[in-house]
């Protein structure tokens, strides 16, 4: 059944593995796309960074981060055998894969899952592929084995020391670009991180690529909610992106977005977890 | 003795219809019908046909309506306008099938699109009859988009007895129909209604088909399909280009009533989508997109809704009635004004920065061309706005489909039968003529069905 959960499993605190059957998507995702999912007949349009498919199977890989009511939905209420209403893509631009030299694939917290498609498809292009990964604490980092897999070498930081550095992945980063020749960075993250990574790679020359988080309705272009400016100019990230050079993104107008909705999410929140008889 | 003026369509009152998304005219009875329609001439010549971008038997519908044969009205209607009870709410009658009217010359004309509306509801009271089918002819066509040029050319290529899907990108069917013409103007309920129908045909319809993403047009002829029409419609929102457009508050029309009318975040938070609307609002544009959007602006609970559009009154684009609704809910009309910068306090707009216009000379489009008046700024206070100034065709398909020839402002390139530069290909509607109406769209759905059907037959002839 297309859209039926497949396998789901806890990456963590409130972090969820979903591989749901897809074999439309998985035979043309390319690293860097993302799908737009639809729980059910009320739910919204969310955006999801496409982590892992496999096209012989079928099926894509969805690691959700669950921090709002649509997230949390999918990762509380939904379970292997059900299906999840709308599922479309892939879409977005794919990642620029070609010959780089050595690259460095940088992902915090969540955003660990997605950097793998693209570690993964660097090195498969001849790329030496450096992994810097990090996260506020040792049980939120996820994926290592997998990651570890496409890289050369894992760097590893944790906001309170718990494993690896202490400290964000812009130190790690930095002793790597440092260290060595590095002809392109990608960063995925919350996009606090991403700034400093970009800010970090600016200092070291080295051209760098993140993948906005923007608020997105349709995923297709026709909306402009997920707006953002590069270099000065307003670009749609789901069709033009959602990878952009980091050294050009206003950060400041990406944060301040992505609060469009703040108080209706927080509403929404609240209302689903009394509706569960749960805590927030 | 002829009735000077249209038997008058009874509506919701202003006042109460602002705190509803419920349809504000409620159609004709059949009493009215049959007054209304005794005033028609009956022109031999019949100038409202020359009217109508799809030809409807107008003289004949409406003597039928009036003789009390409801049933028949329709069947006449239906043979060259499978959409009749959208068309009805939607279509410009004033500046189409009315204009030419030979009562109006004297007196009002009549209201034909009431009729045709009184008659598509009438037979949805009364059960429809889905249209027969011709036996299958082994042949496979894809649609792509499922607006109304799309529907329409499904329809009628599967009424030839071809088996047709139609892929769309959004997860409903139905296009701007479905997201951007709000429920108080075309109640979803009739949209679904007609697409039910077209299934009830043996249309299939994928959504969460987004071509040039999940297929491409040539994966569609790999997969079989011995024709492809695009009707991928005029998504691309258009901005000012102005600064501070990029503040929280500020929306395209596109996102403002796709959020309300395909999300349905008029619910919020019995649906989960969201949208914001501050207590001033400000919408930029004068078309029907402007219309709708300050419309439901006030049904969100704005207090003031500004309509802020660079020419006057006379040359907004939008259906008259449309304006007249929207002044008689509390929409405030500011004309000659064009926004020049916005600006932020935290992120989120307050203010909109304004100059005056003045009418100069006309221009390419005849109507006369707003300058501004230098020295007229003024400011303001806004907390959300609306930017309604146009769409432009969705240039997924083109970016994607080599071969496929792009014309001005990003149309695909088509003959007059809809036969773009790549064989098989045919396109119609807005992606081919850029922001139009939904009446041409169907117009151009039909003619590439027509030739869609004759290459194929023809092709069949030689094999
Ligand atoms: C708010 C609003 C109000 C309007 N009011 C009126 C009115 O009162 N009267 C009137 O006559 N006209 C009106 N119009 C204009 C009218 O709606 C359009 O001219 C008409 O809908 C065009 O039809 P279409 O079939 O060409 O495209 P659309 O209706 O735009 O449909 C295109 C469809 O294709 C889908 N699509 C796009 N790209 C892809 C892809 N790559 N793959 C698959 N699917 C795709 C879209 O999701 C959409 O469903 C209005 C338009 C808007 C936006
Ligand atoms: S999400 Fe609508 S245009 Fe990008």
């Amino acid at each position: 059944m297309v859209n039926m959960i497949r396998a789901k499993q806890p990456l963590g605190p409130n972090v969820v593995e979903l591989v749901v059957e897809a074999p439309r998507i998985a035979a043309r995702a390319r690293a860097g796309q993302f799908v737009v999912v639809r729980l059910h007949e009320r739910g919204e349009r969310i955006p999801l960074t496409l982590a892992d498919w496999d096209p012989g199977r079928g099926t894509i890989t969805l690691v959700v981060q669950m921090v709002g009511k649509s997230t949390r939905e999918l990762g509380e209420r939904f379970g292997i055998g059900d299906t999840i209403r709308d599922v479309v893509g892939p879409l977005g631009s794919p990642s620029a894969i070609r010959r780089y030299g050595t690259v460095v694939c940088v992902g915090g917290g969540v955003g660990i899952a997605p950097i793998y498609p693209i570690a993964r498809a660097l090195r498969e292009e001849g790329n030496e592929v450096i992994a810097v990964v990090g996260a506020r604490t040792k049980d939120l980092l996820l994926w290592l084995d997998r990651i570890a897999a496409v890289s050369s070498e894992l760097h590893i930081a944790t906001d309170d020391g718990t494993q690896g550095v202490k400290g964000v992945v812009t130190i790690p980063l930095q002793e790597v670009l440092t260290a060595r020749k590095v002809a392109h960075v990608w960063a995925i993250g919350p996009a606090i991180m991403m700034k400093f990574c970009a800010r970090t790679c600016q200092e070291f020359g080295v051209p760098v690529t993140v993948s906005l988080n923007a608020i997105m309705l349709d995923g297709t272009g026709m909306c402009g909610a997920c707006r953002v400016e590069v270099g000065g100019e307003t670009r749609f990230s789901c069709v033009d992106g959602p990878e952009f050079p980091g050294d050009l993104v206003n950060w400041d107008l990406l944060l301040s977005r992505l609060g469009t909705f703040t108080d209706e999410e927080r509403y929404a929140l609240e209302r689903y977890v009394a509706a569960q008889g749960g805590r927030l | 003795m002829i009735r000077p003026t249209q038997v008058p369509m009874r509506e919701r009152d202003p006042r109460a219809r602002t705190n509803t998304f419920d349809e504000v005219p409620f159609g004709y009875t059949s009493d009215e019908a049959r007054e209304e329609a005794a005033r028609c001439l009956q022109c031999r010549d019949a100038p409202c046909m020359n009217g109508c971008p799809v030809n409807i038997h107008i003289p004949k519908f409406i003597r039928e309506i009036r003789e009390g044969d409801f049933e028949a009205a329709i069947a006449t209607i239906k043979q060259t306008n499978n959409l009749p009870a959208v068309c009805g709410r939607v279509c410009p009658q004033e500046v189409q099938c009315q204009a030419p009217c030979t009562l109006g010359r004297r007196f009002e004309p009549v209201a034909i699109g009431r009729l045709e509306r009184f008659a598509a509801d009438w037979e949805s009271q009364h059960g429809v009859r889905v249209p027969e089918v011709a036996p299958p002819t082994g042949f496979r066509i894809a649609v792509v988009g499922s607006g109304p040029a799309g529907l329409t050319c499904a329809a009628d290529l599967q009424r030839e007895g071809h088996a047709v899907t139609v892929f769309e990108a959004l997860h409903e069917p139905g296009g701007v129909l479905m997201y951007g013409i709000p429920e108080f103007r075309l109640p979803k309920r009739i949209v679904q209604g007609e697409i039910a129908n077209l299934r009830k045909m043996g249309v299939a319809i994928e959504v969460n088909a987004v071509i040039g993403r999940t297929f491409t047009v040539d994966d569609l002829f790999t997969e079989g399909y011995e024709a492809v029409f695009i009707g991928t419609g005029a998504g691309l929102p258009q901005f000012l280009g102005i600064p501070g457009e990029n503040f929280v508050g500020i929306y395209s029309a596109n996102e403002f009533l796709t959020r309300v009318n395909l999300m349905r975040a008029y619910l919020f938070p019995d649906y989960d989508t969201p949208v914001k609307v501050g207590t001033t609002v400000a919408v930029v544009g004068g078309g029907n997109v402007a219309m709708d959007a300050a419309r439901t602006a006030l049904r969100l609970g704005a207090k003031r809704v500004m309509i802020l559009y660079r020419r006057t009154e006379a040359e907004m684009p939008a259906r008259v009635e449309e304006v007249h609704h929207a002044k008689e809910e509390g929409v405030e009309l500011h004309v000659l004004v064009n926004p020049v910068r916005f600006r932020g306090e935290g992120g989120r707009v307050v203010e909109v920065e304004c100059l005056r216009m003045e009418l100069g000379e006309p221009d390419g489009s005849g109507r006369r061309r707003p300058v501004p008046v230098p020295g007229s700024n003024f400011v303001l206070p806004v907390a959300t706005v609306i930017v309604a100034i146009g769409n432009q065709p969705h240039p997924l398909v083109p970016r994607t489909t080599p071969g496929l020839r792009v014309a001005g402002g990003g149309t695909i390139w088509t003959d007059e039968e809809g036969a773009t530069s790549r064989e098989g290909v045919f396109a119609g509607g807005d992606i081919a003529t850029g922001a139009a109406t939904v009446i041409s769209a169907m117009g151009a759905g039909k003619r590439s069905a027509a030739a869609i059907h004759r290459s194929l037959t023809r092709s069949r002839g030689r094999a």
